[in-house]
């Protein structure tokens, strides 16, 4: 009973240079159901970004169509676009993309700031918490991303793609620079935003992550190359394995190390220490 | 969008580079301070000479020496020397429908009294002056005919004179000393008000010109002839009479010009007014040409701005920002920058007006519209300058903006 939020017909998008013209997507054909939660797979310069950017309405196909929950949108104004990036669609970027020097709560709360009917101070700082709170970050909201860890990072930008209430979230590569623990951390956020209703798309490079997802499309020289569905895997229980087994201490080499990177720092202070004031003498 | 972040967002902006911000505001602080110093001047002096001609009395005609000059106006006038002595006294004489002639020498002297010491005006003038300016005396006496006729050592003081050289006291029966010659104070003028101009114009003293020519200046020919007229309807024939006498006097033949000017207090009037409208927008547009430079610096820094957050304009695009509110976000950008150069301008111009009138002695006025108008102008630099950087912003797509490094 689920109905269509996405369908693409025969898009494509060539990327003009001055020497040649690139063929990113060669003729896309793909629909997707509201609730789904798909990996979109493929080697490198495929067309994966390319395809994101066009479902997020960040860039217009070449050619061919694209209906997002029943609009015609290669067909609206860029203003109409700013609009449907705001409300419709959330953006999870490969490299984060947050605002420096900026914090949590602030970044989070940006696009809230651009939405058609303007809210209240209030209202947009209960929503930027509301949305930490999903990706269990009340506790930084004052972090600026220089103090956080990659993985929060990673998770501040989905709140951000979230604040505004998004039908659809496109995350491009949302563990592609996080180690394998907090992609998995990652993910569970991402499993459960679908199972509340969330469709989700996301492009990845590892088949692990892909298993999460109940859907898989490759992409080959912009076009699609295989679709299947598949039984996802929950990345919670897969925390909870890993949690299990990652009460093992540390094997004694590694800790040896662990204690000469502790030594370290102090080591050097010392060392400045003492060079400093003979440099300022000399 | 919310306008409310938006000088929040461009504070913050502002605030990442303090020193950027604060050279780039210097521009248009220099500007608008220039802008107010230049005009406060320019407005200082042109309400003295209105001052300085309005006092002039009633019927009043001005001769000067000199062929018809622009603004012939008694500041800084008076360099040929055509007008004699006699002239003045064939004018009062031989005229009937003149009443009283003056004739006027100026000179800027240091005067002395007791340990004090105060640099003044010094003005010799016949012993009517004071009625053709119709200038009543706060106490004692202006000096006679008689006191003209032997260059007597006699002076009358003006407020200020009273107020700096005497701290207040009684000056009459004192003594003050020009260059080593003694001069006995034997009346006190009475103030000419409260005003800024009220106080330079009390900043004098006058003694008979005979006492001006022979011991203090040294010059020998006059720099005006004040001339006052029997009443209103005679001024026209007063005005044709004393030329064709002082055309006779000096011996023109009918094809040479005048070397003098007749003109009436309104003529005057005019004439300075307009030659002080001129010094002011004069100075005015010097002080905006900075003013422009400045907007350039903030052109210059608002394109560097936008290149720099070439990124974070394409993120505010990507997450539903319309192109139209980046370019609201540089402009308002722009134009707090200027205002903040603005607010500074102004701090900057009444120092300067305030230190200038202090130390060169220039009168000065604030003008509050002058205020205005350069808060205005620094937001419309703002604009100007800054439409062009914002307009780059809000073009730029989100996919190529999130791209650059
Ligand atoms: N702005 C651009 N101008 C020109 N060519 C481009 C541009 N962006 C992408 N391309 C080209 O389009 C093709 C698809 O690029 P895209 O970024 O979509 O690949 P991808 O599948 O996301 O690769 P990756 O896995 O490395 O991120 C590539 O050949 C690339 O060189
Ligand atoms: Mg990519």
């Amino acid at each position: 009973m689920s109905h269509r939020l996405i369908e693409l017909q025969g898009v494509t998008r060539v990327y003009r240079t001055e020497a040649i013209a690139v063929e990113a997507l060669r003729g896309i054909d793909l629909s997707v159901d509201a609730g789904e939660l798909m990996a979109i797979m493929g080697a490198s310069g495929s067309g994966k970004s390319t395809l994101m950017n066009v479902l997020g309405c960040l860039d217009r196909p070449t050619t061919g169509s694209y209906h997002l929950g029943g609009r015609d949108v290669s067909a609206l104004s860029k203003d109409e676009l700013a609009r449907i990036r705001n409300q419709t669609v959330g953006f999870v970027f490969q490299n984060f993309n947050l605002l420096p020097r900026t914090s949590a709560r602030e970044n989070v709360e940006l696009p809230l700031l651009y939405t058609p009917e303007p809210l209240s101070w209030r209202e947009i700082r209960a929503r930027a918490r509301e949305a930490l709170e999903i990706v269990g970050l009340a506790d930084r909201s004052h972090h600026t991303p220089a103090e956080l860890s990659g993985g929060q990072q990673q998770r501040v930008a989905i709140a951000r793609a979230l604040v505004t209430r998004p039908r659809l979230l496109l995350a491009d590569e949302p563990t592609g620079n996080l180690d394998s623990r907090t992609g998995l951390e990652v993910m569970d956020v991402i499993q459960r935003l679908n199972d509340d209703g969330l469709t989700v798309l996301m492009v990845t490079h590892e088949p692990d992550i892909a298993t999460f997802a109940s859907r898989t499309v490759v992409l080959r020289d912009g076009l699609v190359r295989a679709d299947r569905r598949t039984r996802p895997r929950r990345a919670a229980h897969v925390l909870q394995d890993w949690q299990e087994d990652d009460d093992v201490v540390l094997p004694p080499e590694l800790d040896e190390i662990g204690a000469a990177d502790g030594a370290g720092p102090a080591a050097g202070v010392e060392r400045t220490d003492e060079a400093e004031p003979t440099e300022v003498r000399a | 969008m919310k306008w409310s972040a938006v000088p929040l967002v461009a504070g913050r902006a502002l605030q990442r580079h303090p020193m950027r911000t604060f050279l780039t505001a210097l521009g248009i602080i220099i500007g608008v301070g220039a802008v107010i110093t230049m005009v406060g001047l320019g407005q200082g002096a042109r309400h003295e000479v209105e001052e300085q001609v309005n006092r002039l009395g009633q019927n009043v005609v001005l001769v000067f020496p000199g062929a018809r000059q622009l603004g012939g106006v008694s500041i800084g006038g008076g360099q040929a020397n055509t007008l004699t002595i006699e002239d003045a006294l064939a004018i009062r004489d031989e005229i009937p429908e003149v009443v009283a002639a003056s004739p006027e020498v100026r000179s800027q002297r240091v005067v002395v009294y007791g340990n004090r010491n105060w640099f003044t005006r010094i003005y010799g003038q016949s012993a009517d002056y004071l009625q053709i300016r119709q200038w009543p005396m706060e106490s004692g006496a202006m000096f006679t005919e008689e006191d003209v006729d032997r260059a007597a050592l006699v002076a009358v003081v003006g407020q200020t004179i009273v107020d700096e050289l005497f701290e207040g006291a009684d000056p009459i029966g004192e003594s003050i000393r020009v260059r080593g010659l003694p001069l006995t104070v034997i009346g006190v003028l009475a103030p000419k008000g409260m005003s800024l101009m009220g106080s330079v114009q009390d900043d004098i003293i006058v003694v008979p010109y005979t006492t001006a020519f022979q011991r203090i200046s040294g010059r020998s020919h006059a720099m005006v002839i004040n001339v006052q007229v029997y009443d209103q309807a005679s001024m026209g024939i007063a005005q044709d009479k004393i030329t064709d006498l002082l055309r006779e006097r000096h011996r023109l033949a009918p094809h040479q010009e005048n070397d003098f000017t007749v003109q009436t207090q309104e003529e005057v009037a005019q004439a300075a007014t307009e030659t002080s409208r001129i010094m002011t927008v004069l100075l005015a547009s010097i002080a905006a040409i900075s003013l422009f430079v400045g907007g350039i610096g903030i052109m210059n820094v608002m394109l560097v701005s936008v290149t720099e957050r070439t990124r974070e304009i394409g993120l505010r695009l990507s997450v539903g920002a319309r192109g139209r509110d980046v370019l609201a976000q540089f402009l308002i950008e722009a134009v707090v920058l200027c205002l903040l150069g603005g607010i500074g301008g102004i701090l900057l111009g009444l120092t300067s007006t305030n230190l200038i009138a202090a130390y060169a002695g220039w009168p000065a006025l604030f003008s509050r519209e002058a205020m205005v108008v350069a808060v205005s102008v620094s937001a419309a630099v703002g604009l100007f300058f800054g439409f062009y950087p914002a307009w780059k912003a809000a073009r730029l797509d989100p996919i190529v903006a999130l791209r650059r490094e």
